[in-house]
């Protein structure tokens, strides 16, 4: 009889990569160095929008040391390839936002470029900009194509023009969210090399190492096997340097190319926060008819966010955020226009959540509204109309997975305690100087590519078997501390049945790991983690048909028919490539069918306390309920839900950019406030577990879901502490206190010329 | 301007650096001592991934100018295990989920390291307020707290 | 990082006769510098425009407490927050001061800060100079020419302008023993709970007999371009007892006494309506 093979998956076994971490032996990019190396710095846009009309280089600088690039020295296409091709490498007559990179230096000592950077003098003749939605909105000017607008989409399900007649409420709603900086600790950075028979080499802080690749390809217009990219360990990223390391990557081959020598370039706080991608702004607008007993006949969203200068991932933000809108729940109609504008700030980007958070959370602020009119608890509501197992989704998605949404709420709400909490506040709330409240959010998140982007994406991983026997797992999926090597390590070394200390995994190197995709969208353990357990299993079948591997194989018996082959072929592969677990059918043209093959689904309650007398509101409790599929480990499965619960926290209460003419004024973390350990509250994880057919042992993706619980919770239950409901995130005390007294002094007051004293009176 | 010559204990060794007197422990530790374990987050003092202990006494490394080190004790985190191994605290991270992209973990350390040796049995908020100068943005805190916690209790038994 | 530290010279003579020496050969060619956690943030940020510095650090004539004095406490100017916060005659006497302390910044940052530095950099954010009113502190300053003293409440002249000559240093604050038996509060409000500049904050103590509130003194950050007492909310509260009349009286007379600015931070209303509040906070707890 076969032994039962060691159950990994779903224990916690230690962090792949963890104890190089913890000993301070973990080399990032700015760790590392390489031979003749030198140094490279951006010189950027000091205006939002104009014509470059001289560049001098001034006095003081020997200029002669230094390595100057500019769009001329580009050798390919001068772009940053994304999605379109609009988005320049280096700015050549016509800048867009501030911050935009317009040229390159290079020197040996570091310590001499700021200054250099500082004494090129460019003029410019300014031209009118574009900073809002609604500025944006108003074509005057138009910065972007014929009518700003990067992307626009019309989603509809049903006759949404035949339910307003039979309403027995109307109720409309305007809900904002504002850009959030991912502030990943580490810097975006990286090192490039060029030489004629190599070509370009990148090392760098990132994501996706094969969209740099593609990026590099593009600007230098060299092959394939001309261009290579490798991920060096990475300091956080939450999609930050999903797209922005083609920027930088392609910068620093440039001056490497220019310099003949490998040049690195990191950025320092002040500049990544400045001219780096940020979530993108949004407004969304809701006009929902409901009936008497509060079911949701129809509706008509507008969602909008904002893209900044140039078009780079605006689409695909813009369509998640589309998808998303309706939420959990069953809409018989419904009409969504979407659209992504351009106005002159540094490129919107990649941030956790990808267009989600911001269109859950006017949705789920907008049920408690709903509920408000309606007359019923915004429990109700959501009991009323969540979607069930066998509903169509607003893309008109059956929904297969066996949820019960008003089991999961049932649980969330009394893990919170969340009735008798709300009698007792309310009570309490009649004398008490700090006002609680109590409220919620139900949501989903959709794991994966949209629709047929996993096809397109065509995945591939690939395995291969080291000379002495362990088996390495070749991916370009990467590390940025949510766990990849660890959960794809757990994953083959269940599916092979050898130990997980045996498992290794390659650095994620495009010469040598094949494309298994971007490492965004919380597909890596749904997709990416699917495909090494197949490759594994053909891996077993391999060494079974010619090796000899016996049935019932152990660890020993595995290793031994590995070295076996070895010997009689030389190398011994397995790869898998993705294949869809169903028919997956998706109408691109009118965002009708399967948007995600999978969606996770969950319920967080958040608790607040609002000072009287200051106006902060705080968040003082939170549980996190979520189905997720198989948890493959339950320590950093819980750390990502934290972590994103802590991220949410921020974008609700913290975290606002305070913008002036296009750049953003609080660059530094003195003045963009995340979160410390004396901020955040206790936050609870629970988990439901339905294993799904599209994952590695059944899991869905968790990476961003947490993000967009939070925001709408808290706010939610400010409403349930103040009887004030606030449409938009961030919310600062002095939003709170404008509302709450009727006068000026909101937080679109805040001057951000004045940075107050942060610095000595020595400066300038 | 001239540089400077400097001579400070460092995790043990006595060390000297010729440097300008202004130049950041930071940038000495890293770049000319190649110490990489201490992190720039931020240069302002605020994320705490540069943290080492001077004289006993946590500091934001980006925020002391190496001329002022003369004659102090350092230590870094490269400096935190022993010839034996991991100290505990690095192996109650590793084990509980204290670390995830690392980038924070050596200043988080070494700030663990003073709470515990201020309070050996730290109550919740003093943990809190002990790592307050630490910014991680991976994990929320809850098994960055928990990791201290449970180093607390194995330096107990 | 934004400057070339190559450029900057810092000198330490290692006694303070020595430092003060230094600073009088060329009056204001040499910066202070002691803790650096405010000229170091300037250096990384490209933003510090002097270049010679004179290091104040390790100075054992800077760094005590001196409780021998039954009337005064004698603070050195190069105590840390983190000595504030550990010495007991602190935390029995002028607890607020304890308090504040604890609200500078980080523990790490608390570690090399220094109170001298603190009070010398002059922003009217800083945490501990509200308490420094509040128990009407007096401040020496030190050079090669001797020691004066004046009443801190002199000491800050404007925005970042102080009292301070050229070559002189802060050299110890004066606390007066007299508050045993006073009401002491202090509260902070920043845009988080720790390592946050402060949009507002208020130091108050005052003497209760019977109900009535005698030698009220209220200090305050961020309302005005320096530290100031909050006089005209202390003469509508002098000799009075706490009523609605009297709450209305101090929100009402503090409108007048500040002049808070919209920055990055937070906006002028919201100050002026905060700091009312926390005026009238401390009333109530009284």
């Amino acid at each position: 009889m076969n032994p039962e093979p060691e159950q990994i998956v779903g224990t916690s076994s230690l962090r792949k990569e963890g104890a190089a971490k913890v000993l301070g032996e973990a080399k990032y990019v700015d760790d590392l160095s390489l031979p003749d190396m030198w140094f490279g710095a951006t010189v950027r846009s000091k205006i939002a929008r104009g014509r470059i009309v001289s560049i001098k280089f001034g006095e003081g600088i020997d200029w002669s040391e230094f390595v100057v690039v500019t769009a001329k020295d580009i050798p390919g296409t001068n772009t940053i390839v994304h999605l379109i091709q609009d988005h320049p490498c280096l700015a050549e007559e016509f800048v867009n936002h501030p911050e935009e990179p317009i040229l390159l230096l290079a020197h040996p000592d570091r310590a001499r470029l700021p200054q250099a950077v500082a004494a090129v003098k460019i003029e410019y003749e300014p031209w009118p900009a574009v900073f809002t939605i609604e500025e944006s909105e108003r074509m005057d000017p138009i910065v972007w194509g014929e009518d700003n607008t990067f992307k626009s989409y019309v989603m509809e399900k049903g006759h949404v023009d035949s339910v307003w007649d039979d309403a027995a409420f109307i109720v409309e709603g305007e809900y904002r969210t504002g850009a959030q900086e991912q502030l990943y600790i580490e810097n975006n950075g990286c090192i490039a090399e060029y030489s004629e028979e190599e070509g370009v080499t990148v090392h760098g802080s990132l994501q996706c190492p094969y969209y740099l690749h593609h990026a590099l390809m593009v600007a230098f217009n060299l092959p394939e096997d001309k261009c290579r990219v490798i991920q060096t360990e990475t300091g956080g990223a939450f999609g930050g340097k999903e797209d922005f390391p083609s920027v930088i990557g392609t910068h620093a081959a440039l001056l490497a190319k220019k310099a003949g020598r490998p040049v690195k370039i990191c950025y320092d706080r002040g500049e990544d926060m400045a001219a780096t991608t940020k979530r993108h702004p949004s407004r969304t607008r809701h006009k929902t008819a409901v009936s008497r007993d509060g079911k949701l006949l129809g509706g008509e969203i507008e969602f909008a966010i904002d893209g900044g200068a140039y078009s780079t991932l605006s689409p695909v933000v813009l369509s998640r955020g589309t998808i998303h809108a309706a939420g959990a729940y069953l809409w018989p109609h419904l009409r969504i226009r979407a659209k992504a504008m351009a106005t002159n700030v540094p490129p919107h980007g990649a941030f956790r959540g990808f267009g989600a958070p911001q269109s859950l959370f006017a949705l789920e602020r907008h049920m408690d509204k709903i509920a408000a009119v309606v007359g019923i608890t915004p429990e109700e509501l959501r009991r009323r109309n969540f979607l069930h197992t066998g509903d169509a989704t607003a893309t008109g998605q059956i929904v297969k997975d066996p949820i019960d949404m008003n089991a999961m709420l049932t649980r969330a709400l009394e893990a919170s305690d969340y009735h008798a909490k709300t009698a007792r506040f309310a009570e309490e709330n009649r004398t008490s100087t700090i006002k609680r409240g109590i409220g919620f959010a139900s949501f989903f998140h959709g794991a994966g590519f949209t629709g047929s982007g996993e096809r397109r994406l065509n995945s591939l991983v690939k395995l291969e078997v080291n000379p002495e026997g362990r088996v390495v797992i070749l991916v370009s999926s990467t590390e940025f501390g949510q766990g990849t090597n660890t959960i794809l390590c757990q994953v083959a070394a269940q599916a092979l049945r050898v130990p997980y200390e045996e498992i290794l995994i390659a650095q994620p190197d495009t010469k040598r790991v094949p494309n298994s995709g971007p490492t965004v969208a919380s597909r890596t353990a749904m997709i990416v983690g699917r495909l090494v357990e197949r490759a594994c299993e053909s891996l077993v079948q391999t060494l079974r048909t010619d090796a000899e591997l016996p049935d019932g194989y152990s660890a020993a018996e595995f290793r031994s028919a590995a070295l076996q082959y070895l010997g009689m072929h030389g190398v011994l592969h397995a790869s898998a490539r993705y294949e869809p677990a169903s028919e997956i059918f998706w109408d691109d043209e009118n965002y009708r069918g399967d948007a995600y093959p999978a969606f996770a689904w969950a319920v967080y309650v958040a608790e607040v306390a609002v000072d009287m007398t200051t106006y902060a509101a705080t968040c003082t409790n939170f549980w996190a309920l979520q189905e997720v599929g198989k948890v493959l480990h339950p320590v950093m499965a819980a750390g990502q839900i934290e972590g994103g619960v802590a991220q949410g926290i921020g974008y609700a209460l913290y975290e606002k950019c305070v913008w002036k003419e296009g750049a953003m004024a609080n660059n530094q973390m003195t003045n963009y406030i995340m979160p410390t350990s004396a901020d955040l509250p206790p936050i609870h994880v629970l988990f439901e577990e339905i294993p799904s057919i599209h994952g590695a042992f059944g899991a869905k993706g968790i990476g961003e879901l947490p993000m967009d619980g939070p925001a709408p919770a808290i706010l939610n239950a400010i409403e349930a502490a103040t009887g004030i409901a606030f449409n938009e995130c961030p919310l600062l005390p002095e939003d709170i206190f404008e509302a709450m007294t009727g006068r000026d002094g909101g937080s679109e007051d805040l001057d951000p010329a004045v940075a107050g004293p942060v610095f000595s009176g020595s400066t300038s | 301007m001239a540089t400077q010559k400097i001579a400070f204990t460092l995790n043990g060794n006595g060390t000297q650096v010729d440097a300008p007197p202004m130049r950041r422990l930071l940038d000495v530790l890293r770049e000319d001592l190649h110490l990489t374990g201490t992190k720039e987050g931020c240069g302002e003092g605020e994320c705490g991934s540069c943290a080492v202990v001077m004289n006993g006494e946590l500091v934001n490394s980006c925020l002391v100018p190496i001329a002022q080190t003369q004659g102090a004790v350092l230590c870094t985190i490269e400096g935190v295990a022993t010839s034996e191994g991991m100290h505990g605290i690095q192996k109650c991270f590793l084990q509980r989920g204290g670390a995830q992209c690392g980038i924070c973990t050596p200043g988080m350390i070494l700030a663990t390291t003073q709470l515990l040796a201020r309070y050996p049995e730290p109550t919740e908020d003093q943990i809190r307020e002990g790592l307050a100068g630490n910014l991680c943005r991976c994990t929320g805190y809850m098994r960055i707290f928990e990791s201290v916690r449970a180093a607390a209790e194995d330096a107990r038994l | 990082m934004r400057s070339n530290a190559a450029e900057y010279d810092l000198i330490a003579p290692g006694t303070l006769d020595g430092v003060l020496a230094a600073m009088a050969e060329h009056p204001g060619a040499l910066t202070p510098l002691a803790g650096g956690t405010e000229l170091m943030v300037a250096l990384g940020a490209g933003r510090l425009l002097q270049k010679s510095f004179v290091s104040l650090g390790g100075l054992k004539e800077l760094r005590f407490l001196d409780d021998s004095n039954p009337e005064v406490l004698r603070i050195g100017a190069g105590t840390t927050f983190t000595d504030l916060r550990r010495s007991e005659v602190i935390a029995r006497e002028f607890s607020l001061i304890a308090q504040t302390a604890s609200w500078t910044g980080s523990l790490a940052n608390q570690n090399r800060g220094t109170l001298g530095g603190n009070i010398a950099n002059a922003s009217p954010a800083a945490d501990t100079p509200p308490a420094l009113l509040a128990y009407d502190a007096a401040i020496e300053l030190i050079s090669v020419r001797g020691v004066r003293t004046l009443p801190y409440g002199e000491f800050h002249l404007g925005y970042k302008k102080t009292a301070l000559a050229a070559d002189e240093l802060v050299f110890a604050v004066r606390l007066p023993r007299r508050f045993a038996g006073y009401t002491q509060w202090v509260r902070k409000v920043g845009t988080r709970n720790a390592q946050a500049i402060s949009k507002i904050a208020i130091a108050g103590l005052t003497r209760v007999e019977d109900g009535v509130l005698y030698d009220i003194r209220l200090g305050a950050a961020s309302l005005r371009d320096r530290p100031v007492r909050l006089t005209a909310v202390e003469a509508a509260v002098e000799g009075h007892t706490v009523t609605d009349e009297t709450i209305r009286a101090a929100r009402a007379a503090l409108v007048g006494e500040v002049a808070p600015i919209d920055d990055i931070r937070s906006t002028a209303k919201y100050r002026v309506a905060v700091a009312q509040n926390l005026v009238e906070e401390f009333l109530r707890i009284v």
